[in-house]
């Protein structure tokens, strides 16, 4: 390793990258574009969903129940129905997403402690499933108040009240920063790398560069470290937007955060390298930076659950660099974790990182063929 | 020829190759490719596109392991040896290789801190090639907005920068203006005085002509090798132009004689080449007077005069080997 070579070979990157306007406009703009987007966009903590009510019963302690329900704000009520067969009917032609039903014998049945109402759903949006599960959760003694009828306690009311740890308003928006960090990092820093090398050979210029002394660590090195940078700026970016437009908090250690990155970055960087030293072109190396970044996105439990998933898919998220990144960012950044509370995940992307470099370097070979 | 360098390495010869062979799945790109290159000396690779000469470059500077054969190149055994070999050689490539979206002198800086050249150094060196190979005015522009000359005189200044003892150029001058092309092998023969040895590919007869010593491959094989002067030396007597009225009607008739190699036009003229019989004796005396028969008998006005043979004829000598006289007699 060679110091001179090293930097020669950083230079000149930065030199190439601050002559590609587009590439540099795309540093800076993919973050902040993504993060509006996301930030604004993605809501997966559904309010304001159509609702129609058949109460049936007329009582005090039915009419209160409704109150509750349409105080959580996950429904609105837009129409009122005598039958549940009318609700059914709307739900079938869309007007409402939630049909409440509210027995004849309300009262009989909280006495009783049986099923006290019914929550319709349109199952075929599975966010909306979850919502009405929230409707299902409203206790049933606030109904009744002054009678503290023993029935309440029975587990098919479910007397059940969520209560949110760490973002107790369900703000999607404090779920969604953190790991965006990571989902910008897996798309560019994965990419931009892929496609350094591979564009030097479709140039031509790596058949000179293979000529000269030049080894394959320094080159492969002297590509990545650029970019070390470019990624630490993007996670500046998000983290600055995230805090002024999101108001999303960083409990942890703001060091821990840029480790974290910086681990993220690192492993990112080199399975760009890898792939570049096996992509032909530019368009295979996208190609395979595509086929790394959805199951990253869908897997890692950005989109969905980490828990819900099935084993398989659990195995398969767990070698990729950015679920074990989402548990560390949320860990410093929501639950003000640190870093050594969460060495697992820090040894399985330092593994990751060691793998693939070396896995690139000792693929590069200073050979056409 | 030039000071001798003290520390040249291998002696008098540069490249040594035995059996040099390099297949791609069933092509046989480079076939038994037997080589010799003295010192010191401006050597060609003379032959049309696909003949193997890039391949044979490749190999010889290490970027490509031979499927077989040997190679010795400044005394080290490639491909083994290839990383030591690579501060000591500069390789140009056929396609402009440096980086467009950085300037000239970026790309010497770049090339020169690649090379190991150091810091102190580098500013100096790089004042000198830019003096040298005239870019003075051009140090800031980038070096794709450069024209097919110029780039091309840049890539010559970059890979000689860390003044290698061996140098290889893969077709430098193919896309390059014949000015542009005289003023760059004026400096690849200050490159040979000074004592740098130059293997140069190229498909151009004027430039094999330059050359010292010169090899012919053809189909991946090396068919001739030799100095221009004992190549075309092989060829004495066997070549004469015709001169016609109608040089096309002529050059039908004459295509097709038993005995003749080939027939190219030179303006009005034929130039024609004879070719040896099985014995390997030569015939030209005998076709000769059999063109003008031929000529005669077509009722056509022409003239039969002596002329001596090029490197052009080589080339068509030695390619069209195979497909010789006895066939055509047939």
């Amino acid at each position: 390793m060679n110091g001179r070579r090293l930097w020669a070979i950083v230079i000149k990157e930065l030199r190439q990258l601050r002559r590609d306007r587009i590439t540099l406009a795309m540093i800076l703009g993919i973050p902040v574009i993504q993060l509006v987007l996301f930030g604004y966009a993605i809501n997966t903590n559904l309010r304001g969903l159509a609702a129609g009510i058949a109460d049936q019963s007329h009582t005090a302690g039915s009419r209160a129940l409704v109150m509750d329900m349409l105080a959580t704000g996950v429904v609105k009520p837009v129409a009122m129905a005598n039958t549940p067969n009318q609700l059914m009917a709307m739900l079938r032609r869309g007007t409402i997403s939630i049909g409440i039903v509210l027995p004849p014998d309300f009262e009989r049945r909280r006495i009783d402690g049986r099923e006290v109402a019914q929550v319709l759903v349109d199952g075929s949006d599975t966010a909306v499933q979850s919502a009405a599960a929230q409707l299902a959760q409203v206790p049933i003694d606030s109904a009744a108040p002054d009678t503290r009828a023993p029935a309440t306690s029975t587990p098919r009311t479910g007397r059940i009240s969520v209560v949110g740890f760490y973002n107790p308003q369900r703000r999607s928006a404090i779920n969604i920063v953190p790991g965006l960090i990571g989902v910008i990092m897996t798309m560019t820093m994965v990419l931009f790398t892929a496609i350094a090398i591979v564009r030097e050979r479709e140039r031509g210029n790596m058949e000179l560069l293979i000529a000269t002394p030049l080894s394959s660590a320094e080159l492969m090195l002297g590509k990545v470290l650029p970019y070390i940078v470019i990624g630490l700026v993007q996670t500046s970016v998000i983290l600055a937007l995230g805090t002024w437009l999101f108001a999303v908090p960083i409990r942890g250690s703001v060091l821990d955060v840029y480790l974290a990155a910086g681990l993220l970055i690192l492993a990112n960087l080199s399975l760009g390298l890898l792939i570049s030293t096996r992509a032909q072109s530019q368009f295979q190396a996208m190609q395979m930076t595509f086929f790394v970044f959805l199951p990253s996105i869908l897997l890692s439990g950005f989109m969905f659950p980490f828990a819900g998933m099935p084993k398989a898919a659990q195995w398969i998220a767990e070698v990729l660099p950015l679920t074990h990144f989402l548990r560390l960012i949320r860990g410093v950044m929501l639950r003000g974790a640190s870093l050594g509370e969460m060495w697992t995940d820090v040894l399985a992307l330092v593994a990751f990182i060691g793998v693939m470099m070396g896995a690139a370097i000792l693929r590069f070979r200073k050979q056409l063929d | 020829m030039g000071p001798v360098r003290p520390m040249s390495r291998g002696g008098d010869i540069a490249i040594r190759a035995r059996g040099l062979t390099r297949r791609f799945g069933d092509l046989v790109a480079v076939d038994h490719v037997d080589l010799e290159v003295p010192a010191r000396h401006v050597y060609g690779f003379l032959g049309p596109n696909g003949s193997g000469k890039s391949t044979t470059i490749r190999m010889l500077c290490g970027l490509l392991t031979p499927s077989a054969g040997e190679i010795e190149v400044l005394g080290l055994r490639i491909p083994a040896e290839a990383e030591a070999l690579r501060r000591h050689i500069g390789y140009m490539t056929q396609k402009f290789s440096l980086f467009e979206d950085l300037t000239v002198r970026e790309n010497l800086e770049f090339l020169a801190a690649i090379q190991g050249i150091s810091r102190q150094r580098t500013r100096g060196r790089i004042d000198a090639l830019v003096e040298q190979y005239h870019f003075g005015e051009r140090q800031k522009q980038m070096a794709g907005t450069l024209s097919g000359g110029q780039k091309q005189r840049l890539a010559l200044a970059c890979a000689v920068i860390h003044e290698p003892e061996l140098l290889f150029l893969d077709e430098p001058t193919s896309a390059v203006d014949p000015e542009s092309r005289r003023d760059f092998w004026e400096k690849l023969f200050e490159l040979a005085d000074a004592g740098t040895t130059l293997l140069v590919s190229t498909h151009l007869m004027d430039e094999a002509e330059r050359c010292h010593r010169l090899a012919i491959l053809d189909h991946g094989m090396l068919v001739a090798d030799g100095t221009p002067a004992e190549l075309t030396g092989k060829l004495a007597g066997r070549t004469f132009m015709v001169e016609a009225r109608e040089p096309r009607r002529a050059r039908r008739v004459i295509v097709d004689l038993p005995g003749v190699l080939g027939v190219s036009q030179v303006g009005s003229r034929l130039r024609v080449l004879t070719g040896v019989d099985a014995a390997g004796s030569d015939q030209a005396g005998g076709v000769r007077t059999a063109v003008a028969d031929a000529l005669d008998t077509d009722g056509q006005q022409a003239a039969v005069m002596a002329t001596p043979p090029n490197l052009e004829d080589v080339f068509v000598a030695v390619t069209r080997r195979t497909s010789s006289i006895p066939e055509r007699a047939a």
